[in-house]
């Protein structure tokens, strides 16, 4: 059962996007997101869809992949186009009027142009963690916070929690089916009873994985500081992240983009 | 009548993806009642997955599994019930206790069954007096105790369910050998008071050979080998190939008679290599005094 929730969602390929360095990955991302914003005419929201259709085709991940990604948040896409469908107020005379509500011609395409970039910043940023394995992300998080150190934000300790969290997540699930198992052995009801009793029935789970969490936590501990570990003071790097050629024409194939969407903005007519 | 038994029982994870794995193929089996078995195999050859479904926690691909004659999977409803006859300690079992107190923990199981309050306390004190837990220790959290201790403590707690069949996975691993002679002691005078059917997986021979009247191979999720513990002792070179270490005593003598002397090679147990080696001693000298 719990086997079936994927979490690291990385998948490892070859392709243009999975050689990119994490670092320029996370700007780009950001640079899609200024990107889908900045777009207010629909000729630079479609610009939008082209890139995200584009980055997946070279990173090559399936299009099922969008899907399931994009479920999660069909309710907010849904209510965030509801509520533009019917309480924006257009210059215009209301296309339908009913009651209260008035749906103007601008109220429409507000919908549909907030969906579409909802839609597409969803696609856009799980590109990120579909091609970028964690531990690479948060190498890559260490480094682009790294100016924050002078304001003593502890960005290095902050990076290697992060690490550890994602590293015990398969650990513990797999702990947690375990200790469910040998619960169910031992007549554990989990299935039925209403919801105080389901509530009750976890307490013989949680009470194991919190203490074997604990546990664990103790053990790697003292296992770092076996190993010298004394968070990021003199601490170098195995692998040095480094720019390659491929990032800078990312980079200024996000930036055109960019130019792109504000060029539109100026040329085409304001619509509502 | 045999307690278990499986008909061409299969077990695939991951069916219908790219992580398909066969976990146990075809496997019949007949565990007679009032047994005392070894489970042996490799990591990964199918153990685990095979006596998680005697307990009726994995449902079987393909294939059928009868507990007391009764098809495990045929009611759902009644699955519950067939499940206490059969108790499954689990390896590591002292990380499952969570209760305030060691008899509170213990009692978790017999409460789930829906017992009286005096069969549960009844079942409770049996239980932990089979596994030497006092009664000073009853009262204590479980978290205060040694892990020889917890892990007593996790045992007394499927015992308590009295379950028909007992299954216990690696119940010596991470102990000291006091602490493993302890307690594959107590469940082998369990056995012998309750006429109980027991399981042991062990990764140990030696430990096999002492208690086990009956030893069940698995290999590349196969059962190899199920028979009385001389006869499978007797595949000593099949066993070795697979890499599993037959005991230090049945290598011994295997090497013994091929150097050829005249002895037992299929010898697992001490006692019976002892009296061999004397009786040959014995021989010598007789032998010995003929030609002086």
């Amino acid at each position: 059962m719990l086997k079936d929730i994927t979490l690291g969602q990385y998948f490892p390929g070859n392709s243009f996007i999975h050689k990119m360095d994490p670092r320029m990955k996370i700007i780009s991302s950001v640079l899609y997101i200024i990107i889908l914003f900045v777009a207010s005419r629909p000729l630079g929201l479609v610009l939008g869809v082209v890139l995200a259709v584009m980055m997946y085709v070279i990173s090559r991940i399936s299009g099922k992949m969008v899907l399931k990604s994009l479920k999660p948040v069909v309710p907010i896409i849904l209510f965030t186009a509801i509520l533009n469908l019917f309480f924006f107020a257009g210059p215009t005379e209301p296309l339908v009027s009913w009651g209260f509500i008035h749906i103007y011609r601008e109220g429409i395409a507000m919908a549909i142009m907030m969906a579409v970039r909802i839609m597409c910043l969803i696609a856009g940023t799980s590109l990120l963690t579909y091609t970028t394995s964690p531990i690479e992300l948060t190498d890559a998080i260490e480094v682009l916070m790294g100016p924050l150190k002078r304001f003593h934000v502890p960005v290095h300790e902050i990076a290697m929690m992060m690490t550890i969290a994602l590293r015990f997540i398969p650990t513990l699930i797999e702990e947690t089916d375990k200790i469910m198992n040998a619960q169910k052995a031992r007549g554990a009801d989990l299935e039925s009873g209403g919801l105080v009793q389901r509530a009750k029935a976890l307490i013989p789970i949680l009470i194991p994985l919190f203490v074997s969490a604990f546990r664990r936590a103790d053990e790697l501990a003292l296992a770092m500081e076996c190993r010298c570990y004394r968070g990021s003071v003199g601490r170098t790097r195995l692998k040095q992240l480094e720019y390659s050629s491929r990032d800078f024409v990312a980079l200024a194939f996000m930036l055109l983009c960019l130019g792109a969407v504000i060029a539109i903005n100026c040329i085409f007519p304001k619509m509502i | 009548m045999a307690v278990i038994k499986t008909e061409h029982l299969t077990h695939t994870y991951s069916e219908g993806t790219p992580f398909v794995k066969m976990a146990i193929q075809d496997v019949n089996l007949s565990i007679e009642e009032g047994e005392m078995v070894g489970v042996i195999g490799h990591t990964g050859s199918g153990k685990s997955t095979l006596i998680q479904h005697f307990n009726g926690l994995l449902k079987p691909t393909s294939g059928k599994i009868y507990i007391d004659g009764e098809d495990m999977w045929a009611d759902t409803t009644r699955l519950r019930d067939i499940r206490f006859k059969v108790g499954l300690v689990f390896q590591y079992p002292e990380y499952q206790l969570f209760e305030e107190t060691v008899y509170k923990d213990i009692s978790f199981g017999p409460k789930n069954m829906g017992l009286s309050e005096e069969e549960v306390d009844r079942r409770v004190r049996q239980a932990a007096s089979f596994v030497n837990v006092t009664e000073e220790m009853m009262h204590k959290s479980p978290f205060e105790l040694s892990g020889g201790q917890k892990r007593r403590v996790a045992i007394a707690g499927i015992l308590a369910m009295q379950p028909k069949v007992l299954i216990l996975d690696e119940p010596t691993a991470g102990l000291d050998p006091k602490g493993r002679d302890r307690i594959l002691g107590q469940i082998q005078e369990y056995q012998q008071d309750q006429k109980n059917t027991v399981l042991i997986v062990s990764h140990s021979m030696e430990d096999v050979a002492k208690f086990a009247r009956k030893v069940l191979v698995m290999n590349q999720s196969k059962v190899f080998l199920y028979d009385d513990t001389e006869a499978v002792f007797a595949h000593a070179q099949e066993i070795e190939q697979m890499g599993l270490a037959v005991p230090q005593v049945t290598r011994v003598f295997t090497h013994l008679a091929e150097m050829g002397y005249p002895v037992d090679p299929h010898t697992y147990t001490i006692q019976a290599a002892k009296q061999q080696v004397l009786d040959l001693f014995e021989q010598q000298e007789k032998g010995g005094k003929k030609n002086a």
